[in-house]
């Protein structure tokens, strides 16, 4: 996902990533991912939780708006 | 954190020894307007398709790098997952696809205003891809061509 998500930088479309596993998000180093404190499955935390889903995309969504980050930006969740 | 020690051992060794693909340099493109005046393209690398759509070739060494494209007007309880990894538990996301490709949660906010608006068509691919060359040089660049026609401006990437 991060390969695909560079490419699509560099033909200039914004991009973050939901990420699970932060060992291999600081490898491949994707330009911004939001690293999440759950099981691989559960990527929005729980099924039919549309107020949970919501926390973490808001929080994906505030990455793409913080101009403060510097690629490769690699930001932990908080519950 | 999602953890190693959810997977077995065979899986956690090939995650620790795989050769991942560092970005060097890392290409950065700043948001140049507003969210509310955005269009989101949604990617799922949760393989996912459409009840039209053929599911991923879970035969193909090194993984299936085709990609589909899922309808923005989809009907979320017809999607169908079809993601090939036996490392991880798929019920949560076969309960409710919207936990790895939220486009119910998507609509919601752009009626709310948070985005500008979503685009025609979305993504889905194939994780777990240990080959993604043919992925990233020969599937994703007439992919990206069509987004910058549909004046996509913003993506975002789901794992499964």
């Amino acid at each position: 996902m991060g390969l695909v998500a560079a490419e699509f930088e560099r033909q200039e479309i914004s991009t973050v990533a939901i990420q699970l596993l932060r060992l291999v998000t600081e490898k491949v180093r994707p330009p911004r991912a939001l690293c999440v404190p759950f099981r691989h499955g559960y990527p929005l935390d729980s099924p039919n939780d549309p107020q949970k889903q919501h926390k973490v995309l808001a929080a994906a969504l505030g990455l793409l708006e913080n101009q403060e980050l510097k690629p490769p930006a690699i930001v932990d969740f908080k519950k | 954190m999602g953890e190693l020690s959810e997977f077995s051992l065979n899986y956690r060794l090939f995650l620790k020894t795989y050769r991942w693909r560092r970005i060097e340099p890392v290409p950065w493109t700043p948001l140049k307007k507003p969210l509310r005046d955005c269009r989101l393209v949604l990617v799922s690398s949760a393989g996912i398709v459409a009840s039209h759509q053929e599911p991923f070739d879970s035969a193909i060494l090194g993984g299936d790098p085709s990609i589909r494209e899922i309808p923005v007007d989809t009907d979320v309880p017809t999607l169908k997952e079809t993601h090939r990894s036996k490392a991880f538990d798929h019920a949560g996301i076969r309960q409710d696809p919207n936990l790895a490709f939220p486009i119910d949660r998507l609509r919601e906010l752009t009626d709310a205003g948070r985005i500008g608006s979503l685009n025609h068509r979305h993504l889905s691919l194939m994780g777990s891809i240990t080959a993604p060359g043919r992925l990233i040089k020969r599937e994703v660049p007439p992919v990206i061509s069509r987004l910058v026609a549909d004046g996509v401006d913003i993506a975002l990437f789901i794992p499964a």
